[in-house]
């Protein structure tokens, strides 16, 4: 039995009186794309901005596998120790762009970004890294010196996978990463993200309202409602064969599959 | 001589010496102090004039800099406002000097030990230009994570084929924290590498002052393969044949006639002194 990368365990979040999480707990195993799936205001995104130290749980526990093996207590961990591995080890793709990128930098400081913040020292270098990611995010290299405000919807997305994949993550959080592009360009962002993360091995969180992304992209899922987790399970299976009501009320309620 | 020795009251030194003490004592950090409103407007330097009221004794000499000049409006009011608040004797020689207030510049002349340089300081935080929210560049310095300053030279270079930035120029201090040496050209960066003089830079809108203890490491940010460059000038001061100074191009008539002459004027007047050399008849 592998370990597990991140093991989450009992997370809560209270905001004034709201619930937004209750005793939530998962485990994501290496090189596994789990989703997470509920209608707005099911806690999932607060959980995405817990899991990525963005916020602090009210309670509860997350526990990393580190590269060397040890377990790493994520909500104990010094300041300076969490932010190395939040620029690093870890990858947080946003739904809206700007959020996750320096939209008055070019796309290959953009790109650079990472390697510059550790330590690298070289212009060259950081130049012909930032064009091979381009490269590899399907962004055209006579784009590299534009700034990412001049890009749209959709090249945006693929700029801001490729600043956080620069750095060599094991583990990627991505907020509704094809939310608001249009059908085809989310299609072939979905595509790229898929083709990244098994060439690349990557084990990724996926918070997502749309089920059709979360097949195409997801191997287990977990369903959220009301700030709890009820139902988890293969995508398939849930997607499929739904054992919650809710979860049953969701899947129904694709356009088009019905 | 009216009112308190060089106008603010005692207390709201002790306040400013205070913030000065932490900031030598951590080269580069920025402290925050209990800023005074001066009897003059933000940017005509109120943070360098509270350091320098609160550094200045009556046997000081004070010499005080605008854009490498003494005789510039803004260092001419300064000047003033010493002489009358603290009575203190006025020089335009930097050697002479045992403070000296600036504003863009750092004399061409060496300084030496017990000098105190004060700079006014317009934005003192070197982060700022690319990320605009306080408690995360409290957070960048206190990890020392300085990556944005590379962004910022990688797209100077992307951009311009060199690193551009020519004034305000980023500089590490003591290994620790990156600075902002304020507005002084990159040119004289390299005199505040291991300066035998203390440097103390005020700036007076965000309420900050920092410093640079004599004897600290100054290195300028740069790429191993784009070494930091002091930006040489290729030409020699028509007035006094330097070709070691920051030079400025004066315009001497109406016909837009102009030539370059040292920024310094002080360096400028010594070495035409020595050399017997006599200012060009302006057109």
């Amino acid at each position: 039995m592998t370990t597990p990368l991140i093991r989450a365990e009992g997370i809560s979040k209270s905001f004034g009186g709201i619930r937004a999480l209750r005793d939530v707990g998962f485990e994501l195993y290496p090189g596994e794309v789990l989703g997470i799936v509920g209608e707005s205001g099911s806690g999932k995104t607060t959980l995405l901005n817990i899991l990525s130290g963005a916020l602090a749980p009210d309670s509860g526990e997350l526990f990393l596998l580190g590269r060397d093996g040890s377990e790493l207590d994520f909500f104990r961990l010094r300041e300076r120790e969490r932010r190395a591995l939040l620029r690093s080890d870890i990858g947080f793709v946003h739904q809206d762009p700007s959020l996750g990128l320096r939209m008055r930098v070019s796309a290959g400081a953009n790109v650079a970004e990472r390697p510059l913040s550790s330590g690298l020292r070289d212009y060259g270098s950081a130049r012909k890294l930032a064009a091979e990611w381009m490269g590899k995010v399907e962004l055209p290299l006579s784009r590299m010196d534009s700034k990412p405000s001049e890009y749209s919807g959709g090249m945006r997305q693929r700029l801001q996978i490729a600043r956080n994949l620069v750095s060599g993550p094991r583990l990627v959080y991505m907020d509704e990463p094809t939310g608001g592009l249009d059908v085809s360009v989310q299609a072939r962002v979905l595509d790229l993200i898929r083709g990244l993360s098994s060439e690349l091995g990557l084990s990724v969180v996926l918070v997502t309202h749309d089920l059709g992304v979360a097949r195409l992209l997801t191997e287990r899922l977990l369903v959220m409602k009301d700030g709890s987790i009820i139902e988890r399970g293969l995508s398939d299976q849930v997607l499929d064969d739904p054992q919650e009501p809710y979860t049953q009320l969701l899947v129904s309620s694709i356009l088009g599959e019905a | 001589m009216s009112g308190n020795f060089a106008y603010l009251d005692e207390d709201s030194k002790r306040l400013v010496r205070r913030a000065l003490l932490k900031a030598v004592s951590v080269p580069g950090y920025q402290v925050p102090f209990s800023g005074k409103e001066m009897p003059m407007p933000y940017g005509w330097g109120t943070g360098g004039i509270q350091v320098t009221a609160s550094v200045i004794g009556p046997s000081d000499t004070l010499k005080v800099i605008d854009q490498g000049s003494g005789d510039t409006t803004n260092a001419v009011s300064i000047q003033k406002f010493f002489k009358k608040t603290a009575g203190v004797r006025i020089t335009d020689r930097a050697s002479e000097a045992t403070i000296i207030q600036t504003r863009h510049r750092v004399p061409e002349t060496p300084l030496s030990e017990g000098q105190i340089m004060v700079y006014q300081v317009p934005i003192p935080e070197p982060l700022r230009f690319l990320e605009p929210r306080e408690g995360e560049c409290l957070q960048l310095h206190a990890n020392a994570e300085y990556g944005i300053l590379y962004v910022k030279l990688y797209e100077d270079i992307t951009r311009h084929g060199e690193i551009a930035s020519s004034y305000d120029y980023p500089a590490m201090v003591n290994g620790r924290h990156a600075m902002s040496p304020s507005p002084i050209p990159r040119f004289d960066n390299p005199k505040l590498h291991r300066s035998k003089a203390l440097h103390l830079f005020g700036a007076g809108r965000e309420k900050r002052v920092y410093a640079v203890p004599p004897h600290t490491s100054v290195l300028s940010l740069d790429f191993d393969d784009h070494p930091f460059k002091a930006a040489p000038n290729p030409r020699a001061c028509e007035l006094c044949g330097s070709t070691e100074s920051f030079l400025d191009e004066v315009v001497t008539g109406d016909r837009g006639e102009r030539i370059f002459a040292c920024s310094d004027t002080d360096y400028c007047e010594g070495r035409r002194r020595l050399t017997g050399k006599t200012l060009r008849k302006e057109a």
